[in-house]
């Protein structure tokens, strides 16, 4: 293609052979040790407080490492793992459904439509069963039955209930404990905590990552942090599309900027678009708001069956309804993966069946469950979501059924790392969304939480110290060339920012950039479509750097200046995910090629072609570069995904 | 409709900050509050001006970042909602809305309507912890939780630690958020061998930030956007009073 060049293909060579189920014991029992003495004379770096950043600092400085924690929230408590409702996945069998390590490996490796890698997924299946005890230890206050014993219920992809909860509010209350366990750390003296710090840039000296340019949010102070590693737990990068279920300030910056630096960024065309989520009300939109897939256990998701049918949905009749999962995914109904739900609601819109303005929406309907289970039931275990709908639409979801329809809410891709989690510069570990690792092209529901909290407790406190046990490294502190010049790039791109003093704000480009790519790079992708898209973005991307205007000054909290530079990360992102997406000839998972379907309009892979990773080097002002991993399956073999 | 916003500027900690008027016209009754400012903002970034610091993130109601006070208001006048979940069909065409920032002693304001809330995480590292390091924990069934304590340790564990609760206290006290902490781990069977170090430690913590005492105003409460009961208070008081016991000093010694 006329768009990038390919380059040598890349191995995961970390992860042992053998058999799988023994692979991270293997690969644990043969990584190198520090021993304690040593740990205190070494610094990590950790960028981002969510369950991944935020457990990784905190087990970190517990084995005795120095470390620094930044987060550009005003306290690590805030990071958007906080917004995560559903639940964690663990293959704890609990409810002796038939659940084991290996049925959660299988489900995760199927739900990704066969494009993650197998020995990464059976490790998370392996530590779910720890993530659940440690976190019961800490106090978090799971959902809990009558006997006192942990409650689970079901989610999408899966036909066994494996999915612990609290509430609407499971992301919180695990963020909640790995926050405490940082806090306590925080209070011993063994975590520097910044809050309200924005990582600007890496710093690489000698080809391993050893520090960060920061900006101080609240003084405008650029400083430059070294460290013996870098760990990046900067989430994922759903804002490209401007309108997302993400949080307003969640940014791709840290990864960009490490990916301008030399790590490969994998996959990036994977996104999640997650199928229940409250419609746009007008252009003023600002964020869109999930209503977590629990709801699926018990509403039922219909349109009428004929278009343009703008009856009130209860004067619809029973017959005239098409409750179309259930009709076309008889044996998963409305629990199938997020990828099939969303696209399935997009056909429904698409043939003119869409309920609310614009006939943008499905109704998601609970008047079966309220009458089988009582609304006091249905409150017990959807209350929060509930009133949360309501505050938001002004309707009342226990009298009219909820108007969903699908909106952005996960990166499946990120950047590259091996089995150890490191990317391709030593000594920078990625985890948690920011990486590309464990979900192939779909992620199920309930398992961001867990790969979150499996690389921060359990994953990365074992490979990093591998890694650091090939140091001493030399000391190097901020006087260091390589360091002048990244702070030097940093304060070079603020002044950038600031003196351009155009004629239109970054939100307007924001904006405009996340239409194109929602458009275009949304829910179906074609190829016409995403050429057009690269060229949309290349002029505005020019335009937003003539005619932007940055109100202030470095000097102190300037919001439109964190905004500025993100979006100008977000348009490099924005061009690479359509390259991306133009090259992957094939449907799976997330990414939906129009011209790759089978008949009945199912996601048609192409594993002959595309059974790899796309890990793209950044190419500077040429091309970016293709390198493949190649996908090998041993124990679970691709088949058409099917829910029927 | 038509708003008239007196709004809280100052320009940074050491400014006196004062009140200024903005119009906004085609408000949507489906906006958020927030989207509301937006607007202005932008407006004022088109003309020129500087926009209104506010602080704000999920803009979903959980991640209590956003704290505005809404004609006197901790987060507006719709109970139990964030300001960024306050939707403008709450207010009518022709409104004029105050809104300033959090105001407490424990809580300087940055710029605008932006505050430091870093007090609060100096409670949560002076105990609001259960100590559980990585890789040590039993099994999760090796201890069941009735089910109306666990419940009720989640009903304190919804603490989003907004502020709301300091900002509306006539003694600027951080207690409910001091008590929300102490009462979820101490109703919890692993939050025991801490219980009574952990209510000194966030105790102390609370009044060494500069929080006020608290004279069961009940104001707290009643804007807290996750409605954690006042008894909450209590049951600090309880542990406290027990910790003091246990230690042999006087209560607040």
């Amino acid at each position: 293609m006329d768009l990038y060049t390919e380059g040598d293909p890349i191995a995961d060579a970390k992860a042992p052979d053998g058999p799988i189920e023994t692979r991270w014991e293997r690969r644990r029992f043969e990584a190198k040790l520090v021993n304690p003495a040593n740990r205190r004379k070494l610094t990590v770096i950790v960028v981002g407080t969510g369950l991944a950043g935020g457990s990784a600092a905190a087990t970190l400085a517990e084995q005795g490492y120095q470390v620094k924690s930044y987060c550009y929230q005003d306290s690590p408590r805030r990071a958007h793992s906080i917004a995560a409702q559903g639940g964690i996945n663990a293959a704890k069998n609990y409810r002796n459904d038939g659940d084991s390590v290996h049925r959660l490996f299988y489900d995760t490796v199927k739900g990704g439509d066969f494009r993650s890698r197998e020995s990464n997924v059976h490790r998370l299946a392996e530590v779910s069963v720890n993530i659940i005890d440690q976190c019961v230890a800490q106090g978090v206050p799971f959902a809990r039955e009558y006997g006192g014993l942990l409650d689970t219920r079901s989610f999408g992809g899966a036909q066994v209930q494996r999915t612990f909860y609290a509430r609407g509010q499971t992301g919180q209350q695990l963020l909640l404990g790995a926050y405490q366990a940082l806090e306590r750390q925080i209070g011993l003296g063994n975590v520097e905590m910044n809050a309200r710090h924005e990582m600007l840039e890496l710093v690489i000296v000698d080809g391993r990552a050893r520090g960060i340019v920061v900006r101080d949010l609240v003084t405008g102070e650029i400083t430059t942090e070294m460290a013996d590693a870098v760990v990046l737990a900067s989430g994922g990068y759903g804002n490209v599309f401007y309108l997302s279920t993400n949080a307003k300030g969640c940014n791709v910056t840290a990864s960009w900027r490490a990916h301008r630096k030399g790590a490969y960024f994998a996959n990036p065309c994977y996104t999640q678009i997650h199928p229940t989520c409250i419609p746009v009300s007008g252009d003023h939109q600002s964020k869109l708001t999930l209503m977590s897939e629990s709801l699926r256990n018990d509403g039922r998701v219909w349109v009428p069956k004929a278009k343009g049918d703008n009856r009130a949905p209860r004067d619809i009749p029973e017959d005239e309804r098409d409750y179309y999962l259930e009709r076309i995914y008889p044996s998963f109904g409305n629990l199938v993966p997020r990828d099939i739900a969303s696209r399935a609601a997009k056909n429904v819109c698409d043939e003119g069946r869409g309920v609310g303005p614009g006939g943008l929406g499905v109704y998601l309907d609970f008047a079966d469950a309220i009458n089988r289970l009582g609304r006091k039931a249905i409150e017990a275990k959807y209350g929060n979501l509930f009133e949360m709908y309501e505050r938001i639409t002004g309707e009342d979801p226990y009298q009219v059924p909820m108007r969903i329809y699908p909106a952005v809410h996960y990166t499946m891709g990120g950047l590259w790392v091996d089995y150890d989690l490191q990317s391709t510069i030593p000594g920078l570990f990625v985890i948690g969304e920011a990486n590309f690792s464990d979900h192939g092209a779909n992620r199920l529901g309930a398992s961001a939480l867990m790969q979150g909290l499996a690389d921060g407790y359990f994953v990365l406190p074992n490979t990093l110290a591998n890694y650091l046990a090939s140091g001493p490294f030399d000391k190097v502190d901020a006087s260091h060339p390589a360091a002048v010049e990244a702070r030097a790039t940093v304060e070079d791109r603020l002044q950038r920012l600031l003196a351009i003093n155009g004629d239109r704000t970054v939100d307007s480009f924001h904006r405009e950039l996340g239409q194109i790519m929602w458009e275009h790079c949304g829910m179906e992708r074609s190829e016409a479509g995403l050429r057009k898209a690269i060229d949309e973005i290349r002029t505005l991307r020019d335009e937003f750097w003539q005619r932007v205007r940055v109100p202030g000054d470095g000097e102190g909290l300037n919001q439109s200046l964190e905004k500025a530079g993100r979006v100008a990360d977000f348009f490099e992102l924005a061009e690479l995910m359509c390259i991306d997406a133009l090259h992957r000839e094939e449907s799976c998972g997330g990414h939906f090629r129009a011209e790759h379907q089978t008949p009945d309009g199912e996601a048609q892979r192409d594993d002959e072609r595309f059974a790899y990773v796309a890990a793209w080097e950044y190419g500077g002002t040429g091309q970016p570069v293709l390198h493949k991993e190649d996908l090998k399956f041993e124990y679970v073999h691709p088949t058409q995904r099917s829910y029927k | 409709m038509n708003l008239t916003l007196r709004i809280w500027r100052q320009k940074g900690p050491e400014d006196k900050g004062r009140m200024v008027t903005y119009k906004v016209d085609d408000v949507s009754p489906d906006m958020s509050f927030l989207e509301m400012l937006d607007v202005l903002n932008e407006r004022l970034i088109l003309q020129g001006e500087e926009p209104v610091a506010f602080d704000h993130d999920c803009r979903e109601g959980i991640c209590g970042m956003c704290g505005l006070m809404i004609n006197g208001n901790a987060h507006g006048p719709q109970r139990g909602t964030t300001a960024c979940q306050l939707h403008m069909r709450q207010f009518s065409d022709g409104d004029t809305i105050d809104i300033e920032p959090w105001r407490a002693r424990a809580f300087p304001v940055i710029k605008d309507l932006v505050v430091n809330r870093n007090a609060f995480d100096k409670i949560i590292a002076a105990g609001g912890y259960i100590t559980a390091p990585t890789g040590s924990a039993p099994e999760a069934h090796a201890t069941p939780v009735a089910k109306a304590d666990a419940d009720a340790a989640f009903e304190s564990a919804a603490c989003i630690g907004c502020g709301a609760c300091v900002a509306a206290c006539p003694n600027g006290s951080g207690m409910l958020f001091t008590a929300a902490k102490v009462t979820q781990l101490s109703l919890l069977p692993q939050g025991q061998p801490e219980r009574y170090t952990r209510v000194i430690g966030m105790v102390d913590a609370h009044d060494e930030a500069g929080f006020g005492g608290c004279t069961n105003a009940g104001e707290c409460t009643a804007v807290c956007p996750k409605g954690i009961p006042l008894n909450t208070i209590g049951r600090l008081n309880r542990d406290y009073l027990a910790a003091t016991a246990k230690r042999g000093g006087t209560p607040g010694s």
